[in-house]
């Protein structure tokens, strides 16, 4: 179950479409490393919503042929250079999103449907550029409602940081249960972790519910600091000296640009 | 810029809701949000998003959206890099969509909570012609809706550094509602791309006194630091960045 940062990152193949999760929940930054330094290519990234320093380090790296994400921000520390600059280039294929978008359409591919209808968006050119987006009358009102049906969004892989799984692959993820979403919907879940640890979380009931079961995921790699320069709830703050160096371009050698 | 001006604004705004949010990169709408709650005993509650002690969701990312649908969210903070005088924002891109002048981080959750929150209140403290243009090049969430959209949200106000507008919903344009303390009528309209309605006598943002700076200093250390330790350092010194912080969505 437990297996080498190397081997975990392996199983994400080129083309593949890797979710991943806002700077906030769990970013496997040791991980995306590890993917950039194997040499992944042609990813469509989905960012559930958002994304950060994990994009951008992976478009820098030319790693990313589809960008699909609400947002993609450094947060205060600015916006994201390589984001940027590749979008303004036309280097990417940027599939703009909002946010209750992308967590409408993993909730559909978590049951199994093929599209669920969304409130809003009707007017926003957000929906305009997205041609794989439809409007359609709600088929229960009889005056007119125009609503927005959005197809499921069932990535390849999902990969995220937590702080701690137990000796079955249980996972911690507390209140980000964004992540549990992001895992029901993928078809495969890579996992790095702080620690693991020599229990199980069934046994305590108080864990439980913040719990995301052994089912969903295929294979955990431990990476202490695994999300540095980001944080991790139970664990670590971000890392906001590191954030505003790689911000202005003297974190990594060059970006780790391929 | 006064940013105790703005925060007393914003908390004049947000009246006596029940359920107010804040976005993400959000020091001023927070500590408006948290003024407001003061003035209604407690009563009022504020979901802060990037804070672990002023959020109570436990469903993940998606309760926010959820939460908005269901109608129990009554206020909510937006900003636009671009805003027209049909109150339509711009948090994506300058220029053409395809190949941008300008990219910003993304349209975040607009396009939904413009449409679903009823009373979406605009912050945007940078305010010249390149920010409040005649019309946006990229509309991330409509200012209002043709009527068989479902749409029980919308604008209520637009605070920038300068003034505050009011919306109009029936006529689809903004009121100046007031100009901040050493502002005029006509430099806020010779700083504005858009047009609006403006009353013969205009009125002046109200200047927080002694008292209440206090209290909102005092709300900034116990409330807003946790969530924005730079801003709270900050606070009270050189001011507030608005060119910079205002292209910045407020989710």
């Amino acid at each position: 179950m437990t297996v080498s940062l190397d081997t975990l990152v392996a199983r994400i193949p080129d083309g593949a479409m890797l979710v991943v999760p806002a700077d906030y929940s769990g970013v496997a930054v040791a991980a995306t490393r590890a993917l950039i330094a194997r040499g992944v290519r042609g990813l469509h990234l989905l960012a559930a919503p958002t994304s950060g320093i994990q994009a951008d380090l992976l478009i820098a790296a030319g790693c990313v042929a589809t960008m699909e994400a609400a947002g993609v921000t450094l947060g205060e520390f600015g916006t994201a250079p390589a984001f940027n600059a590749a979008v303004r280039a036309g280097n990417i294929r940027m599939l703009d999103s909002t946010c209750p978008a992308i967590h409408a359409a993993l909730n559909a591919a978590e049951k199994g449907l093929p599209f669920i209808p969304l409130r809003g968006l009707i007017g926003s050119d957000v929906l305009r550029h997205r041609p794989d987006w439809r409007v359609m009358q709600n088929p229960f009102a009889e005056a007119p409602d125009p609503i927005v049906l959005l197809p499921a969004l069932r990535p390849d892989v999902a990969l995220f940081h937590a702080a701690a799984a137990d000796r079955e692959g249980n996972v911690w993820v507390g209140r980000r249960r964004e992540l549990a979403v992001m895992a029901h919907a993928a078809r495969r879940t890579l996992v790095t972790v702080e620690r693991v640890l020599e229990t199980c979380f069934f046994d305590r009931e108080e864990l439980v519910a913040g719990v995301l079961p052994a089912l969903y995921v295929e294979a955990v790699a431990v990476a202490e600091r695994g999300a540095w320069p980001l944080g991790i709830d139970e664990a670590y703050a971000p890392d906001a000296a590191a954030l505003a160096r790689y911000a202005a371009g003297t974190l990594f050698p060059a970006r780790l640009a391929a | 810029m006064d940013d105790a001006v703005l925060i007393a604004a914003l908390a004049g705004l947000i009246g006596t809701a029940g359920h107010v949010a804040t976005g993400a990169l959000s020091p001023i709408p927070m500590a408006a949000a948290m003024l407001a709650r003061r003035r209604s005993g407690g009563r009022m509650r504020v979901t802060v998003l990037g804070s672990r002690r002023s959020n109570r969701f436990t469903d993940g990312a998606k309760e926010l959206f959820d939460c908005a649908a269901q109608g129990r969210l009554d206020v909510f903070f937006l900003s636009g890099a671009q805003i027209d005088g049909e109150a339509n924002i711009n948090l994506l891109s300058v220029g053409d969509y395809a190949r941008p002048t300008q990219r910003f981080s993304g349209s975040f959750g607009a396009p939904y909570l413009y449409m679903l929150v009823p009373r979406v209140i605009l912050f945007r403290p940078g305010h010249d012609r390149r920010a409040l243009v005649p019309r946006v090049d990229f509309v991330s969430a409509p200012g209002w809706s043709a009527p068989e959209v479902y749409r029980p949200g919308g604008p209520a106000a637009l605070v920038t550094g300068r003034c505050v507008f009011d919306w109009r919903r029936a006529e689809r344009r903004f009121a100046l509602r007031s100009v901040h303390p050493g502002e005029t009528a006509a430099g806020v309209r010779a700083a504005t791309g858009f047009d609006y309605s403006e009353p013969d006598a205009v009125a002046q943002t109200e200047l927080p006194d002694a008292a209440l700076r206090a209290e909102i200093s005092d709300v900034v250390a116990r409330d807003v630091a946790e969530t924005y330790p730079q801003f709270a350092a900050t606070f009270g010194g050189q001011g507030f960045d608005g060119a910079a912080q205002g292209a910045r969505p407020a989710l």
